[in-house]
């Protein structure tokens, strides 16, 4: 198969924020998760968890609260605003101000109408449609929850809840909550979180660290439960209201259900059943889907853990996961001039890459003649964060673009300049996605409704050539592009999983490649055969020959056998294809904690065929090693990856980020659970 | 006798070795110290030949305040120098005063200032044949003043030519001024004639960076060494008839410049020993005669030696010195303790002979790198204090020489001898009435009804003539008294002193003090010799089992000696022995199982074993055999006491070499009868998974065979021809097969299990690397 010099970086220092909120939306099965800086991601739960959309996140912008209103998304935060995402273009909508203090928490009723929002300083209002109802109250709202029927509104507040009247305003019960005790008898509870069940039962959690099962129509105290010794920070009920489950600042979550205590018995109670511990840090946001719990925290990682009493055991779909990289590449390679570019939220950093001159066996360290430097790094101006980047393969220009602007430098390397190209075409404010030509002359920008400018590069200025749109009009955002080798093709996907190929000799659609029910995850299209490949989140393999319009002989042979399940099992999306210009019967490919080439003159493995048999080969003798080989050659040296790719020079480039490495910059935990504590 | 005949005796069991072609690490554990045990059982009365012994640092106490420099470089102090006696020193600090000190009162006598803007640049020495005190200040003055004179401004001064670099004065000798360009005169020579022209020895850029002044009974030396652009030089000056002689010191790793001289004279020949910062001290020897010819010609290249590699923990060394102390012993300060992390304010004494740290001290405060010794104090100036450190040498051993690291080892396996073991408090109480550890309340009551207590060396009287009882009783006394680590030197003589009473008066004996003695575990066979085989000759075999037990170096002839004791005791006497309670719980319950229904344990049957050897071979032999073979392997052929000191003996650390011959002169009936035993240890082993299960003391399967290999090595011919011996040997045949079988076994995986090993070794993997991979 052959030897590869591998430049092993460690130095992108990629640090993903804090998980404050989480929303699921049940019925388009999406879970809306907010971050620390203020970004927004969406994930696909019913397409293997894939992180389909991504909105940058903003200074300032500190979201608490996460709601879904049908297909509509609303956040609020301590800055005061409510915002509402525009979904299809990955940015705020708009954003009203509450003209109040922070907002600790919004809610919206089930009929989708009414959200109900806490503030600060007037403590309490309710909007229908900007329709402000002010109720006033002394203290603090921390939590809301609507009854079901809309009616009523349970909210939790410093040592107390209070369930109002939605028509009216009035509050129709006050319950107390306890105090912790010892030290903390002085400190106010807070009421983190509370749940307002159709029974009419209010469900609690406070920061004495109890569970507390209230009867809402008499206000009684039903039943407590002591969780943690520290806070209960998130509650989240099942829809059937059967189970739920209650995140605290040690990072376990709780699971309680609604049972009858005996055997056979009819009267149901909430009973602590489970606890999971996945997290280092604080369980901030939770969310309980049909079949699992969803938690999120402090640590950063997005972790989806399967009840086991809703799913299959030993399967693919029981299975623990734990996002922690974003699924989408942040490391662009200018594979001509060696050069790496880091997207962080708030700057760019150029890298230049090292040299060897040794040479080694396999196994080797090479000594490093010149080391990597960082050649620029690059802040970003205005407040918000950066969504997209790009740099050019010769290394000569460098692009980014975030929701508001959009901005293209031009780089000399080797006396290191950087110059801002100041004229801009008009139609290019923004992007989703940037791809540069692979002879550096042209710009490829995704903007609304899947459609592509294309702008020509020429100093001192640039041109607009043309915008390329999809005919299915779909209104979802290009979230992959791919320019061909010969400068021939263009490649897109979007969200709607449709895949779209241009001709840009004539700046015309060519062809639309059969739509795939999962999303894409990487697109690529082979510089000499202009074959198209395109993986999506589901694991699958696709090769469309752009020539012939149609599925290549490999592709239906790989359908036709299937991929093997090992292969299926992964549960990483692949992030980047890329091809051997020395075997053009290879194709690079890597997730999170592997890369793969694949050799299309191979045979590919059967269901019982080894599949991870890199260490059996290496075992083998020359000549046997033909025999047991098949298409899949994955290695795991490197693990974590952000990005591999090729170099001109056939030497590979593995950017790896290593958890280890995430974790040792979190902060400590704030309240770690010591043994015997 | 001399040291390097001790130093060739080291050499010798490595040939040895080599010419013999010994295996085994097993057997080449206690190499070189058995080596001494031979010679000790050739001619056991010549302990002086080992002349090495242990030292100890006693608490220090401060002699006075230092005022250290502000940036803590140097202490303050130019130099400390003898007085009249040993008791007192002349210190100068390195500004204006000179002070002498009373040193056991801790007390300035007196003092001496120089005027302001005039500084000492060397330190005051005392003259001690006119009883005067001589110093320079301000490089060109010499000031010459007696104890009586109180302003030293009106005392002598003469101003010579020249820059003075120091006045060495030692007793016995003349009183010579070293000049900072090489120049030697003596000091009487000097001042007849002040401003005479003083010669330029050193070249330019050459420094001098050290130097003394010795005196032997037919020369007295200066000797210095220079730097010169990273270059060391040593000159000798020889005075009366004057001849200079200068060598060029080896080059240590570039850079590195030794840190500290240390000067001695033995035999004619002047020993010089110097540190470098990594640590390494080196000796070079050079004649205290010149050599005629080549003097003053080309620097010869000095020839070195390296005595010492000190751990120095992280880094180089920055302030430190070695000083000799004697032949065997420097004294180091600044440098870390091996077993005490990284802090390198520890004044250390090692055995440079076999490298063993004797004692250690850590000083508080900095460490500036000085260091006196004058008669058997040490001299250190550290943080804000002077400091005094007596140090000694008692009479010791070869075994105490191995130094306080390998006793914290022993000490780490074992029980600490200060923890008493409920066994030995519970079944000793026969043996000992009063053990040496105690209650408090029973210790103070002893005390004041012995008050006043007996000092060691009444004790040592009182051995020589008082009756058994009161001996008995004043021994322990003494060991209640004192504390284990004081212990050391006076357990030797308490032992020696009452084994030669014992050996000179037949009705004289005191097993439980000799018993006592050898449980503080201070004692060794070199410090006693005669103990072990008194022990024989007294029929006391408990304390021969303590010291099989305790001490290192039991000589191979005195092991045979107790092995015929044992083996030809009868079972009906053995059983009356008191010994060990730990040996004989073993042992009971071994023969315990014995009894019991023989459950082997993995399907292994050694009798089966057997049948398949002998298949092809007529039925009638394999049952002949079962007959023979059977009851031997079920039955302990010995009794449990006879069996816990044949234990005892299997434990005993042994050079097969010297062992050989010993085990030659056991009978063949006495041979069988142990072997038998062996081979009985070896299947109770081999078949219940049992060996140290229990953590009692217990022989080792790989003794057992080693014991059964010498056995078979030094009789082979004798039992080939003993018709009883026949069944044994047949089934020491079917071990020895069995052995091999797993050996060859464990041979075929070896390349395997090397490879797991491999495996676990993960690269560090930083920040960026180019690595080469392969995929297949």
């Amino acid at each position: 198969m052959g030897e590869f010099k591998v430049h092993r970086v460690r130095f992108f220092d990629y640090m993903p924020t804090a998980i404050r909120a989480m929303a699921f939306n049940s019925r388009t099965e999406r879970l809306a998760l907010a971050r620390a800086d203020g970004a927004l991601e969406i994930f696909n739960f019913a397409d293997n968890y894939f992180q389909e959309k991504v909105i940058p996140g903003q200074d300032g912008r500190a979201v608490e609260a996460l709601c879904w209103v049908g297909q509509r998304l609303f956040s609020a935060g301590l800055n005061g605003e409510i915002t509402e995402y525009d979904l299809e273009n990955l940015r705020p909508r708009y954003t009203v101000e509450a003209y109040g203090g922070p907002i600790w928490t919004i809610s919206s009723n089930s009929q989708g109408t009414l959200l109900a929002v806490s503030r600060r300083e007037r403590n309490f209002n309710d909007i229908q449609c900007f329709d402000f109802v002010f109720c006033d109250l002394l203290g603090r709202i921390i939590s809301l929850s609507w009854h079901p029927s809309g009616t009523l509104i349970a909210a939790g507040m410093m040592d107390m809840i209070r369930i109002f009247d939605a028509e009216t305003g009035r509050a129709t019960h006050r319950l107390l909550v306890e105090r912790g005790v010892g030290a903390s008898k002085s400190k106010e509870v807070v009421v983190w979180s509370i749940v307002f069940l159709s029974d009419h039962t209010i469900v609690s959690g406070d920061s004495a660290g109890k569970v507390q099962i209230w009867d809402g129509v008499t206000g009684t105290l039903v039943r407590t439960q002591l969780v943690t010794k520290w806070d209960v920070l998130a509650l989240s009920v099942s829809n059937d209201e059967s189970s739920l489950v209650a995140g605290t600042s040690e990072g376990t979550v709780v699971q309680f259900q609604f049972i009858s205590s005996t055997v056979g018995q009819q009267d149901k109670e909430w009973v602590r059943t489970r606890t999971f511990k996945n997290h280092s840090h604080d369980v901030r946001a939770l969310a309980h889907t049909e079949t699992a719990v969803v938690s999120g925290g402090m640590d950063t990682q997005l972790v989806v853990r399967p009840l086991l009493d809703k799913v299959e055991k030993n399967t693919q779909e029981s299975a623990l996961r734990k996002m922690t990289l974003p699924h989408r590449s942040l490391v662009c390679c200018a594979k001509k001039a060696g050069l790496l570019l880091f997207q962080f939220p708030d700057h760019l950093e150029l890298w230049r890459l090292g040299e060897s001159d040794g040479h080694g066996k396999p196994g080797d360290s090479l000594p490093v003649k010149r080391k990597p430097e960082k050649l620029i790094q690059l802040k970003r101006k205005g407040e918000d964060h950066i969504c997209c980047s790009a740099l050019s393969p010769c290394g000569g220009w460098l692009a980014y673009s975030t929701v508001t602007s959009f901005r293209l430098y031009r780089l000399q390397n080797n006396n290191i300049s950087i110059t801002k190209v100041s004229k801009l075409p008009k139609d290019l404010r923004s992007a989703h996605q940037l791809c540069f030509s692979p002879d550096s002359s042209k710009l490829f920008a995704s903007s609304s409704h899947s459609s592509v400018i294309v702008v020509a590069l020429n100093q001192p200025e640039c041109k607009y050539l043309h915008t390329l749109k999809p005919k299915s009009g779909s209104r979802q955002p290009v979230h992959l592009l791919f320019a061909s080798e010969d400068g021939k093709w263009l490649a897109t996907a979007n969200t709607d999983c449709e895949i779209h190929v241009y001709n840009l000799d004539k700046l015309k659609l060519h062809c639309t490649v059969p739509v795939y029910s999962s999303c894409p995850t990487a697109i690529a299209i082979h510089p000499t055969t202009s074959n198209l490949v395109a993986v999506h989140a589901d694991q699958q393999i696709f090769e469309f020959s752009l020539v012939q319009k149609e599925y290549t002989e490999w592709s239906r042979k790989l359908q036709k056998q299937g991929l093997h399940s090992l292969w299926l099992e992964r549960d990483t999306p692949i992030t980047h294809v890329a091809f051997n210009p020395q075997n053009p019967a290879h194709i690079i490919l890597h997730d999170t904690f592997m890369f793969c080439i694949i050799d299309q003159s191979l045979p590919l493995p059967e269901a019982k065929t080894p599949f991870y048999n890199q260490m059996t080969l290496r075992s083998l003798p020359e000549p046997q090693r033909i025999i047991h080989s098949h298409a899949f050659k994955i290695c795991k040296n490197f693990q974590h990856l952000m990005c591999v790719s090729l170099l001109e020079d056939h030497s590979l480039v593995v950017v790896e980020r290593p958890l280890l490495n995430i974790m040792s910059q979190l902060p400590a935990p704030v309240r770690q659970k010591k043994f015997a504590t | 006798m001399n040291k390097t005949i001790t130093v060739d005796v080291l050499r010798e069991p490595v040939r040895a070795n080599h010419s013999t072609g010994l295996a085994g690490a097993e057997k080449q554990r206690f190499r070189w110290p058995l080596t001494f045990n031979c010679l000790f059982s050739r001619d056991p009365t010549s302990s002086t030949f080992f002349s090495s012994s242990m030292a100890a640092l006693y608490e220090g106490y401060t002699l006075c305040g230092l005022a250290p420099a502000q940036n803590l470089l140097s202490s303050g102090i130019q130099g400390v120098e003898a007085e009249r006696d040993s008791d007192h020193v002349v210190v100068t600090d390195s500004t204006r005063s000179v002070t002498l000190y009373k040193v056991s009162d801790q007390k300035p006598l007196s003092s001496w200032t120089v005027k302001q803007g005039q500084t000492l640049t060397c330190s005051a020495v005392y003259n001690s044949q006119t009883k005067e005190y001589v110093a320079v200040s301000d490089g060109k003055v010499i000031r010459i003043w007696k104890e009586e004179e109180i302003l030293l401004d009106k005392a002598f001064k003469a101003t010579v030519s020249s820059d003075v670099w120091r006045v060495h004065c030692v007793a016995g000798g003349e009183p010579v001024v070293l000049f900072q360009r090489g120049a030697v005169r003596l000091l009487d020579s000097l001042l007849s004639a002040p401003q005479q022209s003083i010669e330029e020895i050193l070249a330019q850029e050459e420094v001098i960076r050290w130097s003394t002044n010795i005196v032997t009974e037919s020369q007295q030396v200066v000797i210095f060494t220079t730097e010169q652009k990273g270059d060391h030089f040593l000159y000798l000056q020889r005075l009366n008839p004057n001849t200079l002689q200068r060598y060029r010191l080896e080059r240590e790793e570039p850079g590195l410049s030794p840190l500290s001289f240390s000067a001695s004279c033995r035999d004619k020949h002047i020993c010089l020993l110097y540190l470098y910062p990594n640590g390494h001290v080196y000796q070079s020897v050079v004649p205290v005669r010149g050599l005629g010819a080549d003097e003053g010609a080309q620097a010869l290249l000095m020839p070195r030696s390296l005595l010492l590699a000190l751990p120095i923990g992280e880094g180089l060394l920055e302030a430190a010195s070695a000083q000799v102390l004697d032949d065997a012993h420097v004294a180091v300060v600044g440098v870390p303790h091996p077993s005490a992390g990284a802090g390198k304010d520890f004044l250390c004494i090692w055995n440079t002979n076999f490298q063993t740290l004797q004692a250690g001290k850590e000083m508080a405060g900095k460490i500036y790198g000085q260091l006196w010794r004058y008669s058997n104090k040490l001299f250190i100036p550290h943080g804000k204090t002077l400091s005094v450190i007596p140090y000694e040498w008692p009479k010791s051993s070869l075994a105490s020489a191995l130094g306080k690291l390998r006793q914290a080892k022993t000490e780490e396996s074992k029980a600490p001898t200060s923890v008493p073991s409920w066994n030995n408090i519970l079944h000793e109480e026969k043996a000992h009435p009063l053990r040496t550890v105690e209650t408090r309340k029973t210790r103070t009551n002893r005390k004041s009804q012995s008050a006043p207590s007996l000092t060691n060396d009444h004790i040592l009287e009182l051995i020589k003539t008082a009756p058994v009882e009161e001996v008995q009783k004043e021994v322990e006394v003494l060991l209640s008294r004192m504390d284990v680590q004081g212990l050391q030197p006076s357990v030797g003589q308490l032992a020696s002193t009452l084994v030669s009473r014992s050996l000179d008066d037949p009705t004289f004996y005191t097993p439980s003090s000799l018993a006592q003695l050898v449980h503080t575990r201070c004692l060794c066979h070199s410090v006693c010799p005669d103990l072990v085989l008194l022990a024989l000759e007294r029929k006391d075999y408990f304390l021969c089992q303590l010291c099989l037990q305790f001490f290192p170096d039991i000589p191979e002839a005195v092991t045979c000696a107790c092995l015929k004791a044992f083996i030809s005791m009868p079972d009906v006497d053995a059983e009356k022995v008191s010994v060990e309670p730990d040996g004989v719980s073993f042992m009971e319950s071994l023969m315990a199982r014995e009894r019991g229904p023989l459950g082997l344990q993995n399907g292994f049957s050694p009798i089966e074993m057997d049948r398949s050897d002998s298949l092809g071979v007529g039925d009638t032999r394999a049952e002949d055999k079962e007959k023979a073979t059977t009851p031997t392997v079920q039955i302990c052929p010995v009794g449990l006491h006879k069996a816990v000191l044949l234990n005892e003996i299997l434990q005993t650390a042994y050079s097969d070499s010297f062992l050989l011959p010993h085990l030659k002169d056991l009978s063949s009936q006495h041979v069988l009868l142990f072997l038998q035993y062996l081979q009985f240890l070896y299947l109770k082993y081999s078949q219940d998974a049992f060996p140290q299960m229990h953590g009692l003391r217990s022989p080792s399967l790989t003794q057992i065979m080693d014991w059964v290999c010498l056995l078979l090595d030094a009789h082979f011919t004798v039992l080939v021809m003993t018709p009883e011996a026949k069944g044994l040997l047949l089934n020491l045949h079917s071990f020895v097969k069995s052995q091999v079988r797993l050996v060859s076994e464990l041979g075929k995986i070896e390349g395997s299990l090397q490879e797991l090993n491999k495996m676990k070794v993960k690269k560090d993997v930083g920040q960026y690397s180019i690595e080469v991979i392969e995929l297949f």
